[in-house]
């Protein structure tokens, strides 16, 4: 007992798990990355306005990776969220111009309402699909998908532009920074503006953190990803942990679809098109593990970060050209899903039997 | 006589197709009821003055030819990894750029010059398909997740390789290849989808690539000590996918004489998995059955032309496709299977004590 | 007496296609004991506590729990734990991404949010009372497995469990954290814990169990108080002598498997999971690898098959140097390998008895050489015929078939390929009487036409039937070499148990 004791005296923090290292190995390559901007291109980057637009642009998409990474901790995959944001900006777009009552708060809180029906409604039916009917998460949101883009052409074909006022207003209502704005070469001062919708998606990661962290259902996703098995044996009951982790997702995809709109009061067809495999994307760089199990939305948020930065970054660049936009992101996520691979089989180390006789 | 009839059933593999039978049966009988015309064949003539087969069965047959050569590689990479691979048409839009970068540079469009385009075309699909198949055989990556990659940053290296946005190429060898020889009426893609699947019945044939991959698939350890090396197995398989994706790639550039990288074989990987889950094929991999997703791809693309016959606008199909894709997989649900079993069972046993009672 | 009796299964049986798993067996435990539930493989021990945790549904017989009346209705893993059942698994069952603490604790309470604060307070009481050491923010991957299991005890023990059940706690244990697992059930026992032992480690259950109940073929053989059952008995209830009767197989005379040349030489040869060691073996020679499981048999023949990553060592085939670092060179010298696992390294499931029979050949003949089906048919059907498979045809996949018969269609597998030396690993785990009787008929036939076979056995009246010369091994290692007058019951036993052999 005294060896044990012993340990216990002299770690008394933590060594740091896996997944924490490939949170923070995602942290460091963006601050290294957005430091080195900064540095080395200056200008727009020395704004403080730059950063925060990082968030202003990519509000929906932090959420809708926050709901990713929630399903693949459980073990799962949805590729529907980027169909519902789709099928959720449609909707309230249409109703806005179409249907909603003058009074302003009325239809702003009709519109959230509307926002959240849809989807939940996806969510309700791919959990049922996926923790109940037993069929492969993958083939259900891929069928999810289809509908939300097939009934957002259904609902309009033609773009739809948001006029209504009492929406409007809220597009238009900004948090204004002034001590991190900056003068303009007029000598006015220009303040730091953070939109809605980023304040939304900064609350949403934090509220999924603490689900995440401090909530049954949330350590449930957690132990259903580690091992299903050994969730069910624990007592924990897998079907309902499951069907929830489906219906948190399709919440947030809704929610997604409204900041969206929020941003960018317009509705078309294409909407957030294969903005599901970024979300897959941000959460895997952030170390989130599609087998499950692993994962944090912390990382997950500077996972998105990343890949705007990137885009950023090359957009001010000369190579300034989406399909370098597009391999620089793929490279990335090719060196993370590769450092992944590599821990993951360091982990495997010291295994059973059949994993060394499965590696000779 | 009962025993050999049996046999030749299962042969068949009649058993494992009832529900894409079944499936492919409720649309022709739809279509019937609906609107017989619906299946009248006509006769064509086109700008050049020569006969072409026209009707909507023509068409399903042949624009399906695309998804089915793809469906039917992908059949083999679910097959030996558990996992799909979703950069396949990433990938062809990758091999297309090359193939009609070679013609446009090669000058006239010749029978040599096409033979060697092609032929590279076939190497670069196969070369980015190893490099997925690398990833997913030698690195244990989830094949979803290593061929994100290529489907995130696939369709950016396709236009870095054409240099513009849509490169033309113009000559009759090129139409002859994506519409009709001339003389021919039937769509030469169909011959393509014929000649893609007797190949591949010859390599089965003549190798063990079936057995292999489905032991691999079903029982990756005990195939291992039998001898088989599953990494193999699993770059073979990418390896012939990636001959599929360029055969469809060559085809889908040739139909429209032109390489648009973002739309190329655009949103195919998500047709072909369907395909393959529809032909009853498990996408955790082990036993698989070629003509059951050529089955599946025939299906979605019936399914697409019945819903355009009927007038349905072509961008709304996706959410009637997506219908009756969850009636599909729903009634191959494992839960709902094993309800059916249960509840014969429990006839049969009921029937079996009714019996004894009296 | 009786208010000592915390838990009484009595006239159990369990029923499986084509096995009767359990055969009307009795079971009783005592408030504050220790009892070794003992048997080889297939004696139906696992079979016993999966019913009694509510994973298998009994077909026959009663389990009483005290402290509730009546029949105890367990028809799941949940009812057995509130019934005051807790199992602890080979396998550990607990998720390896949480924490210590968070393991203790999951899925206990219906509370919708996690106070890690006392979660981990009260942990880190647990943990210092049954002294694991484990911290309780630690993360469980980060734990031996030692240490894990005993977390898993813990939450056991924290649950108020009246039955604590071990199913082969140590057998991926070292001696010091066995040391530190006994000192923990010992504790328990003091508290009251009733506590079931599974294991196949002789020294361990005489080290801390107070009762023994021995299980054969699914079949209650008794029930034991430690001090009254020696060492060399237990190995022989477990290993029965019921098969005496069926004579001896071998010819009185062995000079038939008494060729000279080494078919098979290894010097040195070791694997990851294996120390080095020599071996040989000659034409038509039977010979055999015989201790307890886990005491490194399997691990000898994986090694020269090649199915774990070989280290070290040199080997000759046929007096020829060649080198085996798997298992496609290995059938390309000439060796086949039944493996002991038949469900995870054996069959192929889904594919059908005739794809399974010919698939070793198959691999050996190239993978651009495909056979006919006219001649796969042929292969099938001949050996689906001289081994008297049972199956409903060649098409039939091989997973629907009974485990004599899935063994029987790999042993053809083997066969098909016409090896040098044959290993066959617990051929005979599993399956009834008369196929064993098959099996065994079968080796010698193969030795007599000149085959060298290595025989595997829980069973060492099989062995002493088949075998010409045994090699004895205990813990991973070597102990022993017996041939000619040697091979005897008693003094293989003696060899096996160790130590106190005179008993015998």
């Amino acid at each position: 007992m005294t060896t044990a004791n012993r340990t216990l005296r002299r770690k008394q923090r933590e060594p740091l798990s896996d997944a924490s290292l490939l949170t923070l190995i995602a942290i460091g390559i963006f601050v290294v990355m957005y430091a080195a901007a900064v540095i080395f291109m200056g200008g727009a980057f020395q704004k403080v306005q730059q950063f925060l637009d990082l968030f202003n642009e990519n509000a929906a998409l932090i959420i809708i990776a926050c709901a990713l990474t929630v399903v693949m901790i459980g073990g799962g995959i949805n590729i529907s969220v980027g169909g519902i944001i789709g099928l959720t900006c449609m909707a309230c777009a249409k109703f806005l111009e179409y249907s909603a009552p003058a009074n302003s708060t009325l239809a702003v809180l009709l519109t959230v309402a509307l926002a959240l029906g849809v989807g939940l409604a996806f969510g309700l039916f791919e959990g049922f699909m996926v923790s109940y009917l037993e069929i492969q998460p993958f083939i259900v949101t891929l069928a999810g998908m289809f509908l939300a883009r097939g009934l957002t052409t259904i609902l309009s074909v033609n773009p739809v532009k948001v006029t209504h006022e009492g929406f409007q207003a809220l597009v238009k209502t900004k948090l204004q920074i002034p001590w991190l704005g900056y003068t303009a070469k007029n000598g006015n001062l220009i303040p730091a503006k953070l939109e809605i919708g980023a304040i939304i998606a900064v609350a949403v990661v934090a509220a999924v953190w603490l689900m995440l962290r401090y909530t049954r259902l949330g350590r449930g996703i957690y132990a259903l990803g580690g091992n299903r098995q050994s969730a069910l044996m624990l007592g924990i009951n897998v079907k309902s942990v499951c069907f929830r982790g489906y219906v948190i997702s399709g919440l947030l995809a809704g929610l997604a679809g409204l900041v969206f709109l929020m941003h960018k009061p317009a509705a078309n067809a294409s909407i957030a098109m294969r903005s599901e495999m970024d979300a897959i994307a941000a959460s895997i760089i952030g170390g989130t593990l599609l087998t499950g199990g692993v994962g944090n939305v912390i990382g997950t948020l500077f996972g998105v970060m990343i890949l705007a930065a990137i885009q950023k970054i090359i957009g001010l660049s000369p190579l300034n050209e989406s399909w370098w936009q597009d391999m620089a992101s793929g490279a990335m996520l090719g060196i993370f899903i590769l450092l992944q691979s590599v821990i993951l089989n360091r982990r495997g180390k010291g295994g059973t039997k059949d994993m060394q006789a499965d590696r000779g | 006589m009962d025993k050999k009839k049996e046999s030749i059933w299962k042969r068949m593999g009649i058993g494992q197709l009832a529900i894409p039978l079944t499936a492919l049966a409720l649309l022709f009988l739809f279509n019937l009821i609906r609107d017989p015309g619906f299946f009248s064949v006509v006769v064509n003539i086109n700008n050049s003055g020569n006969p072409v087969l026209g009707g909507n069965l023509i068409s399903v047959i042949n624009s399906a030819s695309e998804l089915a050569i793809i469906s039917m590689g992908m059949t083999l990479v679910t097959a030996a990894c558990g996992g799909q691979d979703i950069s396949v048409g990433a990938v062809g839009a990758i091999s297309a750029s090359v193939f009609i970068k070679l013609l446009i540079g090669m000058g006239n469009v010749t029978a040599g010059t096409l033979t060697v385009a092609t032929l590279a075309c076939i190497a670069t699909a196969v070369a980015f398909m190893m490099f997925n198949g690398t990833l997913v055989s030698v690195f244990r990556i989830q094949p979803m997740i290593a061929t994100l990659i290529l489907y995130s940053c696939g369709r950016s290296i396709a236009y870095w390789i054409t240099g513009s946005a849509t490169p033309q190429v113009d000559s009759p060898i090129i139409t002859a290849i994506g519409m009709t020889i001339p003389g021919i009426p039937v769509p030469t893609p169909v011959f393509m989808v014929i000649l893609v699947g007797v190949i591949l019945a010859v390599i089965f044939k003549r190798t063990n690539t079936a057995l292999y991959t489905q032991s691999v698939g079903i029982n990756q350890g005990a195939a291992r000590l039998n001898g088989i090396s599953p990494t193999a197995v699993k770059m073979l398989a990418f390896g012939l996918l990636g001959v599929c994706v360029a055969v469809a790639s060559v085809i889908a550039t040739c139909r429209m004489s032109q390489v648009s990288h973002k739309t190329l074989l655009v949103d195919i990987e998500m047709d072909a998995i369907l395909a393959v889950a529809i032909g009853g094929n498990s996408l955790g991999g082990g036993k698989f059955r070629m003509s059951g997703s050529i089955l599946g791809a025939y299906i979605i693309t019936m399914l697409t032309v019945t819903l355009l016959a009927m007038g349905i606008n072509s961008v709304n199909i996706k959410a009637y496709k997506a219908v009756v894709i969850i009636i599909i997989v729903g009634a191959g649900s494992p839960v709902i299977k094993n309800r059916m079993i249960l509840w014969r069972n429990r006839r049969s046993a009921a029937a079996v004590k009714g019996g004894a009672a009296s | 007496m009786q208010n000592d009796v915390v838990l009484t299964m009595r006239g159990i049986s369990k029923l499986f296609p084509g096995t009767k798993a359990l055969n009307n067996v009795d079971f009783t435990l005592r408030r504050g004991e220790i009892h070794a539930l003992m048997g080889e493989n297939g004696a139906g021990k696992s079979t016993l506590i999966k019913v009694l945790t509510g994973v298998y549904e009994k077909d026959s017989g009663s389990i009483h729990i005290e402290g509730i009346d009546g029949e105890a209705a367990i028809h799941s893993p949940q009812d057995a734990q509130n019934a005051g059942i807790s199992t602890v698994y080979q396998e550990i069952t607990l998720c390896p991404n949480l924490t210590v603490a968070e393991n203790m604790f999951i899925g206990r309470t219906e509370d919708a949010v996690v106070h890690w604060k006392a979660y981990e307070k009260k942990a880190a009481a647990i943990l210092d009372s049954l002294g694991i050491p484990a911290r309780p923010k630690q993360e469980l991957s980060s734990c031996s497995l030692a240490v894990q299991q005993m977390v898993a005890i813990g939450r056991a023990v924290d649950m108020n469990c009246k039955v604590l059940i071990l199913d082969e706690p140590t057998s991926s244990l070292d001696e010091k954290e066995v040391a530190m697992l006994f000192r923990l059930m010992r504790d328990l026992k003091s508290r009251g814990v009733g506590i079931i032992f599974v294991t196949h480690f002789l020294e361990q259950v005489y080290e801390v169990s107070d009762r023994i109940t021995v299980l054969r073929n699914g079949e209650l053989v008794g029930e034991y108080p430690v001090a009254e059952l020696p060492q060399v008995e237990l190995v022989a209830r477990m290993m029965g002598k019921s098969l005496n009767d069926l004579g001896d197989l071998k010819k009185a005379d062995k000079s038939f498997s008494a060729g000279t040349e080494n078919v098979y030489e290894a010097k040195g040869l070791s694997s990851v999971v294996r120390k080095p060691f020599d071996f040989r073996i000659r034409k038509g020679e039977v010979n055999g690898f015989t201790g307890l499981l886990g005491s490194g048999r399997s691990e000898s023949v994986r090694a020269i098959f090649g199915a774990d990553r070989v280290t070290g060592g040199q080997v000759r085939m046929n007096g020829k140097e060649v080198r085996i670092t798997g298992p496609h060179e290995a059938m390309k010298n000439g060796i086949g390998y039944l493996p002991e696992d038949r469900k995870r390294d054996g069959i192929i499931a889904e594919l059908s008895v005739r794809e399974n029979i010919i698939l070793a050949l198959q691999v050996m003949r190239g993978f651009f050489k495909p056979m006919k089906r006219s001649e796969m048919e042929k292969f099938a059907d001949e050996y689906i015929r001289e081994l008297n498979i049972k199956t409903a045809s060649q098409n039939t996949p091989v997973g629907s078939l009974s485990g004599g018969n899935q063994q029987k269609v790999i042993l053809a597998r083997w066969l098909l390929t016409h090896p040098d030396y044959l290993i066959l690993d617990e051929p005979t785990r599993g399956i009834d009487v008369g196929t064993k009787l098959e099996i065994q008929r079968l080796v010698l036939k193969l030795a007599e036409e000149n085959m060298s076979v290595t025989f595997i056995s829980s069973e060492i009246e099989e062995m002493l039937r088949t075998c010409s010369r045994l090699i004895v091994m205990r813990d991973g290692n070597t102990v022993g070499e017996l041939t000619g007058d040697e091979l005897t019951q008693a003094h293989v036993m003696e060899t096996i148990a160790g130590g106190e052999a005179q008993h015998g």
